[in-house]
């Protein structure tokens, strides 16, 4: 193995390493909503700053990679993807560490019929779940999954618009709950970035891997 | 679309029965910079060798195909007439060691025999030299012999020296393999320069070399040419693998 190829590997590990960090911030951020958890909901805060401080190490290793190996076609493409997912999956986190401070805000445990009702669970989960398939499409190489993402992102920009329609309605009930509507659609227009944030993520491991250009494509483009 | 300034159709050619370029086909337009690169015994020099005639003068070797200047076969043209249309500047600067400067630059004319005035020497010698960019340094120093200069100075005397006899196509045989990264520089920012009044076609085993300058690449392998790309979609979506594996490194 040349010195490149290690060191592409080894950036390979550590980004697969962030990408885990960040799904198990977003899965924390869940349990300590579902639970109202406030001590998980801190340490889904303090250990942001170690995310933080992994998207600096994973930067500083791609500036080393073009400095001394000056890499070219699929590894140039690797470390211009790299740069990118790196700066996204910091962006999913903050996502995470956002919904972590609505929950040492609310005042109150969430209401579990209204996570249920308004789908912001099953949104969660579909986040997440897309954020693991762009990871294990990265780790494996298959673009074929990377692909998968677009149209399952299309499905939480559904759910984003539906919670819209039902927290309206449950307000003009007069549900007596308006505070918990309210940080429900927040968190459901975060977790509607996760999504965008997933097909950020599949975009760059098609750029890689097929030297494609997907962003600002319609989907019949892809 | 202007005609191509060299097409190649075609074309082989051998030492003995040893096969070194294989069946290539290309088209390259005036004004550009064309690297060609690719491992050591791959063809290219062979072939760079091939569009000036130089081949043919080693014995045993021999060629097929076509190579047109500008749509006149190549190979039904004298080859002294060629060299002035195509000149070419070696891997290590080869001034004349017995001749000045000066004689340097107009030793294409000297060597065929061609009458030039006192005035046109001047000239040329100073036009050459300019677009050389090294007429500043030696301007006061034209009777010097021409091996008096650093390294990087005599390769550009030897542009010159190519240059002054007004070429269509100017060949470069890893034109900087010989020199420090400092007169690499020089030389590389010159062919920038070049460009505009000639075609460049480099032949050089730095890749880094051929992305920084090269308008268009084309990478030889085992005789043939693999891939013949704009530069930058070659060094950044090679279309083939063999192109691929051996700009990243992988070749085997």
């Amino acid at each position: 193995m040349t010195a490149l190829e290690h060191a592409l590997k080894e950036l390979k590990e550590d980004v697969i390493l962030m990408w885990i960090m960040v799904e198990s911030q977003l899965t924390m951020a869940r349990k300590a909503m579902l639970e109202y958890d406030q001590d998980m909901a801190r340490e889904v805060m303090q250990k942001e700053k170690r995310i933080n401080a992994y998207e600096l190490k994973i930067d500083e290793q791609c500036e080393d990679i073009l400095a001394r190996y000056q890499p070219v076609a699929i590894d140039l493409r690797f470390i211009l993807a790299v740069l990118k997912i790196n700066a996204n999956l910091e962006r999913t986190a903050d996502i995470a560490d956002g919904i972590a401070r609505y929950v040492i805000d609310a005042p109150e445990p969430f209401d579990h019929q209204l996570l249920q009702s308004s789908h912001l669970l099953e949104m969660y989960d579909h986040g997440i779940a897309m954020l693991a398939d762009t990871r294990i499409a990265f780790e494996q190489e298959n673009t074929g999954l990377a692909r998968s993402i677009f149209q399952r992102d299309e499905i939480m920009d559904v759910y984003n618009l539906e919670a819209l329609d039902i927290i309206t309605h449950n307000l003009s009930q007069g549900s007596p709950l308006i505070r918990q509507q309210l940080l429900v659609l927040s968190i459901i227009r975060k977790l509607e970035r996760v999504g965008d944030q997933a097909k950020n993520l599949a975009e760059e491991i098609i750029f890689y891997l097929e030297a494609k250009v997907l962003k600002h494509h319609s989907q019949t483009n892809i | 679309m202007e005609r191509p300034i060299l097409e190649v159709k075609d074309f082989h050619a051998w030492f003995g029965t040893h096969e070194v370029v294989r069946n290539v086909n290309l088209s390259l337009h005036r004004n550009r910079v064309i690297a060609v690169m690719g491992p050591s015994g791959c063809g290219k020099t062979t072939f760079l060798r091939c569009i000036n005639r130089m081949h043919e003068l080693t014995p045993g070797a021999r060629t097929e195909g076509q190579i047109l200047l500008e749509g006149e076969d190549i190979y039904r043209m004298s080859p002294i007439m060629l060299r002035l249309r195509v000149g070419m500047v070696f891997q290590r600067p080869n001034p004349f060691p017995h001749m000045t400067i000066y004689e340097n630059v107009l030793a294409g004319y000297l060597l065929n025999n061609i009458k030039l005035n006192r005035n046109d020497k001047e000239a040329i010698v100073e036009s050459s030299l300019r677009k050389a960019a090294l007429w500043e340094e030696v301007k006061d120093n034209l009777k010097k012999k021409g091996t008096f200069l650093s390294g990087g100075q005599q390769q550009r005397l030897c542009i010159a020296r190519a240059i002054a006899m007004k070429p269509d196509i100017l060949l470069l045989d890893e034109p900087t393999s010989a020199l420090d990264p400092i007169s690499t520089a020089g030389i590389e920012e010159l062919l920038q320069e070049l460009k505009k009044n000639y075609t460049l076609i480099l032949v050089t085993h730095n890749m880094q070399q051929a992305a920084r300058v090269s308008d268009d690449t084309a990478f030889f392998y085992m005789g043939e040419l693999v891939e013949f790309a704009p530069t930058r979609q070659l060094f950044t979506a090679p279309q083939d693998q063999r192109t691929q594996n051996y700009i990243t490194g992988r070749f085997s």
